[in-house]
């Protein structure tokens, strides 16, 4: 098994971290090796979804591992382990699978940390004659943790730095793009309502103008928000999205295009921030440091807020072209 | 990870220090590293860091953490689409039956 990443392999992270054919990311599970394993080397335990697989292998380029993927069905360990595909028992079927008990002359699995919400390390012993410790959250931290045997606190807390928020953005925007079409076409005739009673010369110049302002709310929401997460004040994310959206419509509103009427521009700066309130309140989900209670929490009040500034928004951008 | 925090006083989490045995399975696994071993019993040093993964529950032996059962990756459109779901099934149990 190679260590280094190939292009093939990079392209791929392209195509995963946008979201093309999303649902395409799988290793084959079963055993790998990197090096020249012997029986006594350690056998680490990943789940197989490719970013998750190639995280883990680029680390390895100069240990001698075994390597058990097991089958979450394409999806990272971490979710995985939440939705329970990733548990002591799948693993107990892969052990067994790959007859990891003839190739290994130990008994002892090294586990990603971030699978102990499914995977109860307890019961593996009973399940495969394996016993279970939880490794590194990183894997860049692995080869440390195979020399020494310990991960400290740093290695056992999950981080979510600029980073780490950045590679998410591309999946966030992309993941958009089929409501994005549906919307743009909607707009388009909504913008064309008119006293003529549809006016192709306005559905054009109207409908570009909200595109564009929907645009933004994207870009308040999906890009800005998430880079900009531990510096916006506030706690709960629809808040940080209508922060941000009074930001991007502030600035829009300094170079709107002439002719705009008043109730023009309260429409759009609503549809804006809407979008843009909606967009951060679901990048919860991609967080590392956000509850369910608490989201269910914040999006009682967020979403009140977003469906009637929307509501409002469009109610007013209709109504504009009969005044 | 201190630098970013969620709501306070939300997240359902709980601890029956009786039936703990100290194994420190918890501690260990906490991504959030809210729990400690102290004097041989896990205690909760940190609440609100708490994101309800769910891992110290699945990794106690002794059942004596409760976590928010509900399964969900925590992102606004799975939940909206679960809700929907809730009321549209009551809905549809209506005109079954």
């Amino acid at each position: 098994m190679a260590t280094s990443l190939q292009r093939r392999d990079h392209l791929g992270t392209i195509g995963a971290r946008s979201g093309f054919l999303r649902n395409n990311y799988k290793v084959p599970p079963g055993l790998y090796c990197t090096g020249n394993p012997k029986k006594n080397s350690p056998v680490l335990v990943t789940a197989n979804y490719k970013l998750s697989f190639d995280a883990l292998r680029k680390e390895l380029a100069v240990e001698n591992c075994w390597l058990l993927v097991v089958d979450t069905r394409g999806i990272n360990v971490w979710c995985a382990g939440g939705k329970g595909t990733f548990s002591a028992e799948e693993i107990a079927y892969q052990v067994q699978r790959a007859d990891l008990a003839k190739i290994v002359n130990h008994r002892r699995l090294i586990l990603p940390q971030l699978c102990a919400n499914g995977v109860a390390i307890h019961k593996l012993k009973a399940l495969c004659g394996f016993r279970g410790n939880f490794g590194p959250i990183n894997a860049a931290a692995i080869p440390e943790y195979l020399k020494t045997g310990i991960a400290n606190e740093q290695m056992r807390s999950v981080t979510f730095d600029l980073k780490e928020r950045m590679v998410l953005i591309p999946l966030e925007v992309c993941m958009l793009w089929k409501q994005s079409i549906i919307l743009c076409l909607f707009f388009f005739v909504l913008s064309g309502i008119s006293r003529e009673l549809f006016s192709l010369d306005l559905a054009l110049q109207r409908g570009l103008i909200i595109t564009t302002v929907t645009m933004l709310g994207i870009f308040s929401g999906a890009i800005l928000t998430p880079l900009l997460l531990p510096w916006i004040p506030a706690k709960q994310f629809w808040l940080k999205g209508l922060i941000t959206g009074v930001v991007v419509a502030g600035l829009y509103s300094t170079l709107t295009p002439p002719g705009l009427q008043p109730i023009d521009s309260i429409a759009l700066a609503l549809w804006l921030l809407s979008c843009s309130s909606y967009l951060a309140m679901n990048f919860t989900g991609s967080t590392v440091f956000t509850s369910l209670s608490g989201v269910e929490k914040e999006m009682r009040k967020g979403l009140i807020f977003q469906i009637v500034s929307a509501l409002t928004a469009l109610t007013l951008w209709l109504i504009s072209a009969f005044l | 990870m201190k630098s970013m925090r969620y709501l306070k006083d939300t997240a359902i989490l709980k601890l029956d220090v009786q039936k703990c045995i100290g194994c420190g399975n918890c501690e260990l696994v906490c991504p959030h590293r809210v729990f400690k071993i102290i004097d041989a019993k896990a205690q909760i040093i940190d609440h609100n860091g708490c994101i309800e993964c769910g891992a110290c529950t699945t990794n106690c032996p002794v059942d004596a953490i409760y976590v928010n059962p509900d399964d969900g990756c925590g992102c606004a459109t799975y939940i909206v689409n679960s809700w929907l779901q809730k009321i549209f099934s009551k809905k549809r149990s209506f005109l079954g039956g």
